[in-house]
């Protein structure tokens, strides 16, 4: 017989190790050296957290007592698995995508970050889990008094043992559950421990298994025979407990929150989900394949009376197989270390993060940034919360006194966290899903749960009566039989009403409720995560104080790792220093991180209170945004769609303005016209009726007004010319006539025409071997361009003895021809004007209205040069500039000639 | 008589013309050609009546005109004002600013001489 | 609750191998179909114990199922959804570095 002492001994030497190898993986891990850490293998055996000691001892006394029921409990979670790729890859991408580090967090994340849901499903958890853990500790008393039955002398107390257990297992959970804050920074410690227990675990199983079928019955055949031929030989499963149950496993699977933090938070890479959809399964497989032959075995050899929940100790031990047993013993112990301390740890980051955090924030009022350290604040909290868990846990079994009490606790278990499911899938899958709709359902499916099944699953606290007859003798409300339904199996009863009730309420307070704008974009981005896995848009943080956030993030993240985050965020910003801009990216980038450790609520409302209720602006702007969800959910497309629309609309104003001023450049142009035309025509009318109506005029009268009338219409012809000049030249449909020619050959043409018929013609002062240069050019607008300016010289020089000097030379590649006059020359103010249609230089002298320098640039344009004002000069000055061209090199001279 | 007319006026041949006019039927015709100081030069030289180009240098006669009806002793005194633009909202405009009377050019000389005498004989019977 | 086939839509056709990456990306959608169906199949035929005669329906103790073929059956339907599930993990092992850069791009 084993000894208590050697019994003990084992177990501490297996704790130790179980120390040891989280110790290790988690050095590993901090060393990078942890490539098998993170293999699917490692995640698929910490997925068996499932399996806890309930199932593990449990199974065959379910099985002794019910047949084949127990394996439900298997297939719910194996539907679930090879279903991976409907739910669970969703369910693991947005938990990654969001940084969810619960499923409290995840359900408040969904509903526009709440709080309140959030505080909701961690009381549901924590009233539905702490049982759970009772029934756990239970399991290892039992299995620690069944050892110390057979050494009556070890003077053990089951008191005292269910204390020290624990007490051992929150210090296992406190120093490897809370090492690092950041719940998305990997347990690496603990993921691995609990992999080695699942390795246990199943060779427990296994092993007892195979000692029953081929040591104890001689092989597969003769074990089947004794099945059949057993108590439980028949097929009986009572059709409504069967499907119940699988259901309720598969949901259970899903929201307990140990199986969310193994499956989401501690997934280190999604891909795992493939080998975990048919590996895990194969665990439960093995893990229930021996279950039935150890129940029908134990049934006919063990004495009446004995616990069947101990088959899978009590076999070995009677068989005289103390090895075996201790291993089986310690398959049990691992079963139950592994589910208590995930299980606290998942509960204490919700109860931290959800209820602790935001009281204590709230109480220290000033803001996250000017109150003490976040960080530790946070480590405490969620230490604290685990020892609270573990006492609740150790009370409750305590006050519950053990037994069969307790042993029924694990459906009902099921059946509570089971409460989440509809918030959960709808949430996931239904856009329409709000906030109010999840905190009704939930609401809902408790309250009908604690009446349907807790409190008269607890025995003690309800009468018989109160079930018999209903409360206050209402018949219709007895909690197993509501609306009068009677004779369903209780189970069936409760699962059925709670659960049917929790998502008509919820889906009916979603269709009459209206989302939030924060919600209805997180619910876009769960649906539809595999659209777009950016994570949410949360900030627009234009007054955020970097610093600020700086002093919340040291505190929270810690000094090194904060100071990292920001530092490489600046450099990425391609700022100099140490501290971004609070752009909303970052900012959004910072929360993630910091919902990490604190969760989503809780990191929004302290990265708010130093933005600056950001949250509010970014609700309101969504808001004004649009209603339309359509708009919401692809705000990121509407974005560049109105940086777009703006454009578009910045561009139709400008053509516009161009339009309007064009327009009033038409008008004004109209005007001046109009003005040109009519005052040569003015005079021409005025002496034409002059000479038509008056008697007796001198003869030298006559011919000076017949001269007027004739400049007056020469006048009126020159702009005429000149219009149609500007505009055949300004619509760029001018034929050039390019031709060689010798400059000072135009040069001669030009002031033989501009001086002609002059009475007065001023002085040219020109230097003729200057002008002996070749040019390639039109040689006929050329020399218009000379003759305006000649003209302009005769016209407006204001010297008593007006002359011209005209200057040739070349510069950079051009000919530069320059027209100075002796005069007093153009003010500066008007010098920009001149080329200007119908400016008129000096009003002085009239016919010279001013197209003509309008024309000269134009033509100047066209031949490749320019003409301008040159300034600093005695006199008026005008510059031309034209491309020195030699006649035989230019390429374009056929191609411009043939024009 | 002593009957005066001043003519702001920028186009030399214009100015011939309407002095060879109005010197016929014996008007004194004073000239002037710049915008800038025309009221001035219209207070000092206080003609009969006004001819006043729209589009002058330095000064555009509306403004010149809006000006003159704005000293007392000239508020009264005959304008008549020439354009050459001759858009229906520059007659609006002159008439908004106090013009006895609106011509286009180009004008038939008899026009002219029939504002000129209306506008003397308006301003002689009042 | 059925999801749209989120990344499992094809790839934009290009010109040159469109035909090739139509017929791929429809067998990887009826592979997903497949997937989608392992579940349902699953549970319904896990229901079909619940027809069979028990201790409570056939009281004429011959009718009874034997408990070994009931675990006979359950097991081996057990076993055949595992080994769908072995069939499409590897089927998207094959194609998972499309699924991936087509999860993380959009």
């Amino acid at each position: 017989m084993t000894s208590v002492n050697l019994l003990i001994l084992v177990c501490i030497g297996y704790v130790a190790l179980l120390f040891g190898v989280a110790f290790m993986a988690d050095r590993m891990a901090a060393r990078g050296r942890s490539t098998w850490l993170r293999s699917p293998l490692i995640y698929t055996l910490s997925l068996s957290i499932y399996c806890t000691a309930w199932t593990f001892y449990g199974a065959v006394g379910y099985a002794a007592r019910s047949g084949l029921e127990y394996i439900t409990i298997y297939l719910g979670p194996t539907l679930v698995m090879i279903g991976w790729w409907w739910g669970l890859r969703k369910l693991v991408r947005i938990g990654r995508s969001q940084r969810v580090t619960s499923i409290a967090d995840l359900i408040s994340s969904r509903y526009g970050k709440s709080t309140f849901l959030a505080i909701c499903v961690t009381l549901l958890a924590v009233i539905s889990i702490t049982p759970y853990i009772a029934l756990q500790l239970q399991s290892i008393t039992l299995s620690f008094e069944t050892f110390f039955a057979a050494d009556p002398g070890s003077g053990y107390s089951s008191g005292s043992s269910v204390f020290w257990v624990a007490s051992g297992l929150a210090v296992f959970a406190i120093l490897f559950g809370t090492r690092n804050l950041d719940a998305n920074e990997r347990h690496h410690g603990v993921v691995t421990a609990i992999a080695l227990e699942a390795v246990v675990k199943l060779v427990a199983l296994l092993a007892v298994g195979i000692f029953v079928v081929w040591g104890l019955s001689g092989g597969v055949s003769q074990t089947m025979a004794r099945i059949d031929a057993s108590e439980i030989g028949a097929w009986q499963v009572d059709a409504g407990r069967w499907t119940t149950i699988t259901f309720l496993a598969a949901a259970a699977f899903v929201c307990l929150p140990r199986m969310f933090q193994v499956m989401v938070v501690e997934n280190d890479d999604e891909r795992h989900l493939r080998t975990a959809a048919w590996a895990f399964p194969t665990y439960l497989l093995l893990m229930s394949l021996f279950v039935v032959p150890i129940a029908a075995v134990g049934l006919e050899i063990m004495p009446d009376g004995s616990n069947p929940d101990l088959f899978v100790l009590t076999l070995p031990l009677s068989q005289g197989q103390d090895g075996l047993a201790m291993l089986a013993f310690l398959g049990g112990f691992s079963s139950a270390t592994s589910m208590v301390i995930v299980a606290a740890m998942a509960l204490s980051t919700m109860v931290s993060n959800h209820i602790v955090m935001p009281i204590w924030l709230s109480s220290r009022g000033g803001g996250a940034s000017q109150s003490g350290d976040v960080r530790k604040v946070v480590l405490l909290s969620r230490r604290l919360s685990i020892g609270a868990i573990m006492a609740l846990g150790y009370f409750y079994y305590r006050l519950s006194g053990g037994g069969a009490a307790l042993a029924s606790i694990g459906l009902i278990a099921f059946a509570g966290i089971a409460q989440i499911l509809p918030a959960l899938v709808g949430g996931l899958f239904w856009r329409g899903a709000t906030r109010t709709g999840a905190l009704a359902g939930l609401v809902t499916g408790f309250v009908l749960w604690l009446y349907t099944s807790l409190l008269p699953g607890m025995g003690s606290m309800m009468s018989g009566d109160f079930l018999a007859l209903g409360p206050f003798g209402i018949s219709w409300l007895r909690p197993q039989a509501l609306f009068g339904i009677t004779g369903l199996d209780p189970m069936v009863h409760s699962v059925m009403w709670s659960l049917i009730l929790n998502a008509t309420a919820f889906t009916v307070a979603s269709l009459l409720s209206f989302p939030s704008p924060l919600e209805r974009l997180q619910g876009a981005q769960f649906v539809n995560v595999f659209d777009h896995s950016v994570g949410p848009r949360g900030w627009t943080g234009s007054v955020a104080q970097s610093e600020d956030l700086m002093i919340m993030s040291q505190r929270i993240l810690g000094a090194n790792q904060a100071q990292a985050m920001f530092q490489s965020e600046a450099k990425r910003q391609g700022a100099d220093g140490h501290l971004p801009e609070p752009t909303p990216a970052f900012l959004e980038r910072l929360e993630r991180e910091l919902s990490g450790s604190v969760g989503a609520a809780t990191a929004h409302a302290m990265v708010g209170q130093i933005v600056g209720g950001s949250s509010v602006s970014v609700e309101d702007l969504l808001a004004v945004a649009d209603e339309s969800a359509q708009m919401l959910e692809y705000s990121s497309q509407l974005e560049i769609k109105s940086t777009e629309l703006s454009h578009t609309a910045g561009q139709l104003r400008e053509a516009n303005d161009k339009l309007m001023q064009i327009s009033h450049q038409k008008d004004a142009f109209l005007d001046q016209v109009s003005h040109e035309l009519r005052t040569p025509m003015t005079s021409i009318r005025a002496f034409s009726e002059i000479l038509r109506d008056t008697d007796g005029l001198e003869p030298s009268e006559k011919v000076r007004y017949a001269t007027i009338i004739n400049n007056e219409a020469l006048r009126l012809t020159r702009l005429l010319d000149d219009l149609l000049d500007l505009s055949v030249l300004e619509s760029g449909q001018v034929s050039l006539d390019i031709r060689g020619g010798i400059l000072a050959e135009v040069l001669d043409h030009a002031v033989s025409s501009a001086l002609s018929g002059e009475d007065a013609p001023l002085q040219v002062h020109r230097v003729t071997d200057s002008e002996n240069v070749a040019l390639l050019s039109d040689l006929d607008r050329l020399a218009q361009v000379f003759i305006n300016l000649i003209s302009n010289a005769q016209k407006y020089c204001d010297a008593r003895d007006p002359a011209v000097q005209i200057d040739v030379h070349q510069q950079a590649g051009f000919l530069v021809i320059d027209f100075i006059d002796n005069g007093s020359g153009i003010a500066a103010d008007t010098q920009a004007m001149v080329f200007e249609k119908f400016a008129r230089v000096s009003t002085d002298k009239a016919g010279g209205a001013g197209l003509g320098l309008a024309v000269c640039r134009e033509i100047m344009h066209r031949l490749g040069g320019d003409v301008r004002y040159l300034e600093g000069q005695a006199g008026g000055a005008f510059r031309v500039t034209l491309p020195s061209r030699q006649p035989n090199r230019q390429p374009s001279h056929r191609a411009a000639a043939a024009q | 008589m002593g009957r005066k007319v001043l003519l702001i006026e920028d186009e030399p041949n214009i100015i011939e013309a309407i002095r060879f006019l109005l010197t016929r039927e014996a008007w004194e015709v004073e000239t002037h050609s710049d915008g800038t100081d025309a009221v001035e030069v219209i207070r000092a030289s206080q003609p009969d009546l006004v001819i006043l180009d729209v589009m002058l240098p330095g000064k555009s006669g509306m403004d010149i005109l809006r000006d003159l009806r704005e000293v007392p002793e000239l508020a009264k005194l005959p304008v008549l004002m020439l354009t050459a633009r001759g858009q229906v909202r520059d007659r609006e405009e002159a008439e908004k600013a106090g013009v006895s009377r609106f011509m286009t050019k180009p004008f038939s000389n008899k026009e002219v001489l029939m504002a000129v005498r209306d506008l003397h004989a308006q301003a002689t019977q009042s | 609750m059925i999801t749209p086939p989120e990344d499992t839509s094809p790839d934009p056709p290009r010109a040159t191998q469109a035909l090739f990456l139509e017929r791929q990306s429809y067998r990887r959608r009826r592979l997903v179909d497949v997937a989608r169906l392992l579940p349902l199949l699953g549970a319904l035929l896990l229901l079909v114990p619940l027809l069979w005669p028990g201790e409570s329906t056939g009281a004429n103790g011959g009718l009874e199922t034997p408990m070994s073929t009931a675990i006979t059956y359950i097991f081996a339907v057990w076993a055949v959804l595992i080994f769908g599930a072995v069939l499409f993990g590897i089927a998207a092992r094959r194609w998972g570095g499309d699924t991936r850069r087509a999860d993380t791009d959009t």
